[in-house]
């Protein structure tokens, strides 16, 4: 039982760190309609060019120890979600690899476009997926036992919608912490909207999700978790409120962090709704482990691995540290 | 053409077209990244500029490679997934840590140091630099060790028991270390090095052949020499050991690869140098052979017996048309680049190595046969391990995922058209690049100094406080 709830928590871990550090990312793409200028979109990409590559491997990471520690959700997951699944790998080769190749253009434009496009493909089929596990999924004898199109009803339609603002944030507030003059001042004429609008979504979908999924309202108002389950809209709550004051006093890292605090909020929240369900309605994560000797063996390669890569990612960002500027390319 | 309609076939091209194309990136990235090592230690022991002009070249040739390899790697992962999650329901317990622990290495190691690799010259010290040049190319090593213990554990599974139809662990030692394991990883390792080395022996002919950045060519196409000197023998003789492993392990592989369909009772087994074998008729349409051949290939002996494909039932005999040809195209690049190598021998005595117009239009002309001889290679084990999933235990279609074939073609035909976007593009970039050729004015950083004090050393004393 320790061993799969200390996998639960790596695993849960890892994911909250990609859809963070990723997030930036991708929503530094999604800005990029906004940034015409080439100089601009320069600086840009050129924020984010040493770490992108690093973040998306906290997915790979994810992927292979939910393969690991819970084979029976990454295989019924893989057949349910087919479909978006597949989407957001090619929205997200197409994003890495225009990505590299548009440092090396001369004319940027038709990659910039397919480095936008594919990112939107990403975000949307993320919150697809989402959407998708918290609408329950059948099983039968350990496989689906579904249809393809089972993810698809207009409440997964709304969450995949909501994250592109969630991440037009955090890459605003990346680029306020991490650029100056023009460039900062994009950052701070986007973060307003985009952290008012994913306001607006958040309440929404908190509201939304107990009727959409009863399961979820029974987790919510029942001890123990009436006792504490509505710290996180607090926590939500109180990270907006710092943020909208941290970017009217043009403070400089205080937005980005604030912005974290609202997705850890959402987050902390969605675990809670769906736990002890690795997948709703029925599978737990002590049914869906793997056995204790595999479980076991895997921990080490993360006990050794994951305190050296987070302490490696926060020396590259030591590294890389400071202000983004056109003609000062890193070497 | 009810073929394409089925789940089954669909999924099992689609993964072979995954294989196939990320196949070709990690190929260079394995060998490239300890090409760089070595580039690396002799500019750190010599400070010869020409050695740090190499490293850039050549680096930024192993990211824009490693960046395809990785997102095309992504893909495979996630078919384990998608479309044969059966087989990852069934064979988690052994199978899923291996995966785990080549993206845990592999990923981390390679992503994480590559950005210093890259972006940090003027920003950590040279030992930290040259560390992050050897974790990388640690990481792509390991990489290769993880998924060929994968996939040797496919071929040759031990280390495990059975229950309830799954697979449980009994020793992930014994899991890891399989029989197949430790000639298919050294194989496949060599294999990347010699593709390596031969791409870069082969850019370097042709800056030579167009006397352009000759100095920097003959010394990147010099070291790449010295290394497939060593490298091109090595390779023939692990195919050899390789040959005589499958035998053992998995003799319906080996029947069909050498076309071989009567078991020799009397005399030697043949071997076949051509035929055109037919699966329907249990026999060859044409052939051409060498008496005995296939026995001392494979036993040592004239008359040692050879299993045929005949004592195998129908139904678990791979094809033979496919395995005989692709293994021949692999075996006979490997002689090639053995000639080769043996032909820079006699020059190299001469002389006139870096001179000769001949030898370097070969070089260039057989640059992408390493490529080719990984992926027939791969063809090879991957289609004789057919009709199983987990040798003599699992069969591919009880692996399949429940989609229904509209996925499956949707998605196939997605990957199609973003394989030859990406592969397109990346030749297109690659090439351009060769075109600009190396950066040989660009300021050369100076050794033993912390960030934030650069200052530009003049090219002709470069590190002269190192």
């Amino acid at each position: 039982m320790v061993l799969i709830h200390l996998w639960a928590g790596i695993i849960g871990l890892a994911m909250i760190l990609y859809i963070i550090l990723d997030g930036i990312s991708l929503g530094m793409a999604l800005l990029f309609p906004l940034a015409a200028d080439p100089k601009k979109r320069a600086i840009m990409t050129e924020s984010i060019a040493p770490v992108w590559d690093t973040n998306q491997t906290w997915l790979v990471f994810g992927a292979a120890a939910i393969f690991a520690a819970f084979p029976s959700v990454y295989a019924i997951l893989s057949s349910a979600l087919y479909i978006p699944l597949m989407a957001f790998v090619m929205g997200l080769i197409f994003r890495g690899v225009t990505f590299e190749f548009r440092t090396n253009a001369k004319k940027k434009g038709a990659w910039d476009r397919a480095f936008f496009f594919g990112s939107l493909v990403a975000v949307l089929s993320q919150g697809f997926m989402l959407g998708g596990i918290l609408s329950g999924i059948s099983i039968s004898q350990d496989v689906f036992s579904g249809g393809a199109m089972d993810w698809l009803n207009t409440f997964s339609l709304l969450v995949g919608f909501s994250l592109i603002p969630g991440y037009v944030m955090l890459a605003s507030c990346y680029l306020i912490l991490k650029t100056e003059g023009e460039v900062q001042e994009l950052g701070y004429r986007y973060a307003l909207p985009s952290t008012l609008l994913v306001l607006f979504f958040m309440a929404v979908v908190t509201v939304w999700t107990p009727y959409h999924y009863p399961l979820v309202w029974q987790h919510w108002f029942s001890a123990p978790r009436i006792h504490f389950v509505w710290s996180f809209p607090l926590l939500g709550l109180i990270s907006a409120y710092l943020l909208l004051k941290a970017l009217h006093e043009r403070r400089e890292p205080a937005p980005l962090l604030c912005a974290f605090g609202l997705f850890l909020s959402g987050y902390l929240g969605l675990i809670t709704s769906l736990y002890p369900y690795a997948i709703p309605p029925t599978l737990t994560f002590t049914e869906a482990a793997a056995q204790p000797e595999t479980l076991r063996f895997t921990l080490w390669g993360a006990a050794i691995v994951l305190p050296v890569v987070i302490g490696y990612v926060v020396y590259s960002y030591a590294v890389f540290r400071g202000k983004v500027g056109a003609g000062r390319s890193y070497e | 053409m009810d073929i394409l309609t089925e789940p089954l076939f669909l999924s099992r091209l689609q993964f072979a077209l995954t294989i196939m194309f990320h196949m070709l990136f990690p190929t260079l990235t394995i060998g490239l990244g300890f090409y760089l090592v070595v580039v690396e230690a002799f500019w750190l022991a010599t400070k010869e500029e020409i050695y740090y002009r190499m490293y850039r070249f050549w680096a930024r040739i192993f990211a824009i490679n490693f960046g395809v390899g990785v997102v095309s790697g992504i893909v495979m992962e996630f078919q384990f997934g998608t479309n044969w999650s059966r087989f990852a329901t069934i064979t988690a317990n052994v199978f899923s840590p291996l995966l785990y622990y080549e993206v845990m290495v592999a990923f981390f190691l390679e992503a994480g140091f590559l950005s210093i690799m890259l972006f940090g010259w003027k920003r950590v010290r040279p030992g930290v630099h040259f560390l992050a040049t050897c974790m990388v190319s640690a990481g792509s090593i390991l990489s290769a060790f993880w998924i060929l213990a994968g996939n040797s554990w496919m071929q040759t599974p031990s280390g495990f028991t059975m229950s309830n139809g799954k697979f449980m662990v009994t020793n992930f030692w014994e899991a890891i270390f399989n029989p197949s394991f430790p000639i298919t990883f050294s194989h496949m390792l060599i294999a990347s090095f010699e593709t390596s080395v031969f791409a870069v022996a082969g850019i370097s002919a042709f800056f030579l052949l167009r006397g352009s950045y000759v100095p920097f060519s003959r010394r990147s196409m010099g070291m790449a020499l010295i290394m497939a000197a060593l490298f091109a023998p090595l390779q023939v003789f692990l195919g050899d050991v390789n040959g005589r492993a499958v035998a053992s392990s998995q003799p319906a592989k080996l029947a069909a690869i050498e076309a071989h369909w009567e078991t020799n009772i009397r005399g030697g087994a043949p071997l076949h140098l051509f035929a055109i074998p037919d699966m329907e008729r249990e026999t060859n349409f044409a052939q051409i052979s060498v008496p005995d051949g296939l026995s001392m290939l494979i036993t040592h002996t004239l008359e040692g017996r050879v299993q045929g494909l005949k004592e195998f039932p129908r139904g678990d005999r791979p094809n033979s048309l496919v395995l005989f040809w692709n293994f021949r195209v692999m075996a006979g690049i490997g002689f090639v680049f053995l000639f080769v190598m043996v032909w820079a021998g006699i020059l190299r005595l001469r002389g006139n190595l870096f001179e000769n117009r001949l030898f370097l239009r070969a070089l260039i002309f057989i640059q992408p046969l390493g490529w080719l001889a990984t992926e027939t290679g791969w063809v090879t084990t991957e289609v004789g391990r057919q009709p199983w999933l987990v040798y003599n235990l699992v069969r591919t279609p009880d692996g399949l995922s429940p989609i229904p074939a509209a996925s499956a073609i949707w998605s196939l035909a997605l990957f199609i058209v973003i394989f030859i976007v990406v592969g397109s593009s990346y030749f297109y970039y690659i090439f351009t690049m060769l075109k600009g050729g190396p950066d040989l004015t660009g300021p050369i950083p100076h050794v033993e100094r912390p960030a934030g004090m650069r200052s530009f050393g003049s090219s002709s004393s470069p590190g002269e406080e190192g």
